[in-house]
């Protein structure tokens, strides 16, 4: 099956909606780890836009770019899950409503 | 191999930064020998910058613009890693936490930076945006005993990766309406009007928008910036607030001269409201502060909206002004944070406004020096900070922003406020306590030596670089 049988709406509707369903996750949960997961399903959203873009405009560029998006969110979670390690060595949790030592 | 020529400042920190992490592995005593070997490879390709000011054109099939104000851009991040690495050395010294990564991890924020202001496709800018933050994110947690610095780390980390996904998904609709990645390109098929999806380009802009404005510290994306800058280590701060900001808005430059053509300018509209929100909220949210890193941090955002009228008015003279501010902003607020680390006791010890009270008699030097600082982020004549505003108040006028302008006015007064009141408490306060010994300043003492030397000469002789600005943009 090839792009020409799905419209490329499709392809649209539901990168938006994965990316969505990250925000909602980012923004509603509370554990250092889980918000990262919904950071990396909003960055695979963009993989699967810029896919269906390149397949639709027969340009590599896009294709490309998935690969940087994939690089940069491997090093995203090395950093990322390495300060969540620490976090967890200094407080013992990883929730980050009770990480607030600084307030205003 | 002439493309490696042009691009000569780029390529060097790129790869000298890598080799560094390995001089890291590899000396055998912590601190002197990656220290000499950042220092030289920063004023190496400082060096290097020279020849590549008097070309305009690009690089590498088109990736990379070389020249202009990519040129400038490189100087003004090579000697903020300068600045950054002199005052580095007694301030992780004194922490107990000399390990080398530190200039390493400064090498390569500073690499990022350059990559953003050479960027001619929007790829580019994505990486050196990435390669920046990385870097920050480590950065701010550097003191990986200390709780605040953590903390400060994972919010970092945490909302500066959900920008990430704004910035790159916005480019992924800019990518999807235009066809191309490249900004001539761009700029051709916008004009042209030659867009697949013409909403999308709407959506993807504004996108984009959010992901630079949460990296730039613009309101309403600037909640993570105080409790960032103040718990990361306060040279790190130093150099995130200044050089990291002017790198994140000069990833707009091309990005705002690619998208929107000149005659529809809407977008001006919501950069203006933007801009004018961003220094009222950071001004009167710094008045209420007790902390001088926080004060300092609220204070960076309103700087964010100065630097964005630049972008508001959108013509030769505002980005003249951006370019300037940057320059300034960089000197006077990289001065007046290395003072609040040399005043600063171990474990974030003596960071109240009051601990700064009888300074001028303590240390009336470092007094002295904190004042002009103040006085220039205050914008007060003659010292840079004034020219800089003025510059960019002036090329809001221009463009028909005339209650921009006002507000910004408004704004800079409130910020009199904070800022000499900070002066007020070091010179008419007595200390309660006049036991107190400050630490040496060291090698922090260059620091504050060149960032002074700059934030008058900037003043004296704005035209210096008012010229050479002006003439990037004709």
């Amino acid at each position: 099956m090839n792009l020409q049988s799905v419209p490329i709406e499709w392809y649209l509707s539901l990168s938006a909606v994965l990316f969505t369903i990250g925000v909602i996750g980012v923004v509603t949960r509370r554990n250092a780890i889980i918000i990262f997961m919904s950071i990396e399903l909003m960055l695979n959203a963009v993989n699967l836009t810029f896919v269906s873009f390149a397949q639709f405009l027969g340009d590599s560029a896009g294709q490309m770019f998935v690969f940087f998006v994939m690089a940069v969110a491997a090093a995203e979670a090395a950093v990322g899950l390495a300060i969540v390690l620490a976090l967890f060595r200094n407080k013992q949790t990883v929730y980050v409503d009770q990480v607030n030592v600084m307030k205003w | 191999m002439n493309d490696f020529i042009l691009a000569a400042p780029l390529v060097a920190m790129s790869f000298l930064s890598v080799i560094c992490i390995v001089v890291d592995a590899l000396s055998p005593k912590p601190g002197k020998i990656p220290f000499m070997f950042a220092g030289f490879s920063l004023l190496g390709a400082l060096l290097l910058t020279i020849p590549t000011f008097w070309y305009h054109g690009t690089a590498f099939q088109n990736m990379i613009t070389v020249g202009g104000y990519s040129a400038f851009f490189d100087v003004l991040f090579l000697i903020g890693g300068l600045l950054t690495l002199f005052a580095g050395r007694p301030y992780i010294a004194r922490e107990h936490f000399d390990h080398d990564e530190f200039y390493s991890l400064i090498m390569f924020s500073v690499a990022g930076m350059m990559v953003i202001g050479h960027s001619n496709n929007l790829l580019i800018s994505f990486i050196g945006i990435e390669i920046m933050s990385v870097s920050f994110y480590v950065l701010s947690g550097y003191l990986r005993k200390s709780i605040r610095s953590i903390e400060s780390a994972l919010k970092y980390f945490l909302l500066g990766s959900f920008a990430t996904g704004f910035l790159v998904f916005g480019i992924a609709l800019l990518y999807g309406a235009t066809g191309t990645l490249e900004f001539p390109a761009m700029h051709a098929a916008v004009v042209a009007d030659k867009l697949n999806f013409p909403n999308l380009l709407t959506v993807g802009i504004a996108l984009v928008l959010i992901g630079l404005s949460f990296k730039a510290a613009a309101f309403p994306f600037h909640q993570w910036a105080p409790d960032v800058y103040e718990g990361a280590p306060t040279v790190v701060t130093a150099f995130m607030s200044t050089a990291g900001k002017a790198a994140s808005l000069s990833a707009l430059i091309p990005v705002i001269a690619a998208v929107v053509p000149q005659t529809n300018w809407k977008v001006g509209m919501v950069l203006a409201v933007i801009s004018a929100a961003t220094m009222l909220v950071g001004n009167i949210s710094a008045v209420v502060q007790s902390n001088i890193k926080r004060m300092l941090a609220y204070s960076s955002v309103a700087h964010a909206g100065y630097l964005m009228m630049g972008f508001v008015a959108n013509n030769p003279n505002g980005m003249t002004g951006v370019l300037f501010y940057s320059a300034a902003y960089l000197f006077m607020q990289i001065g007046a944070f290395v003072i609040v680390s040399l005043i600063e006791k171990e474990n974030d010890g003596n960071l109240q406004l009051a601990d700064y009270a009888g300074l001028s008699k303590r240390n009336p030097v470092l007094a002295a020096l904190m004042a002009l600082f103040m006085f220039s982020l205050a914008g007060i004549p003659p010292m840079a900070g004034f020219f800089g505003k003025y510059y960019l108040f002036i090329a809001a006028v221009e463009a028909g922003y005339t209650w921009l302008t006002i507000v910004a006015v408004i704004s800079s007064m409130i910020s009199v406020y904070f800022y000499i009141g900070l002066v007020v408490t070091m010179y008419f306060k007595d200390s309660t306590d006049t036991t107190e010994q400050d630490s040496k300043p060291g090698l922090a003492g260059v620091t504050l030596a060149i960032s002074c030397a700059f934030v008058i000469i900037l003043g004296l002789f704005p035209q210096l670089i008012e010229k050479l600005a002006h003439s990037f943009f004709m």
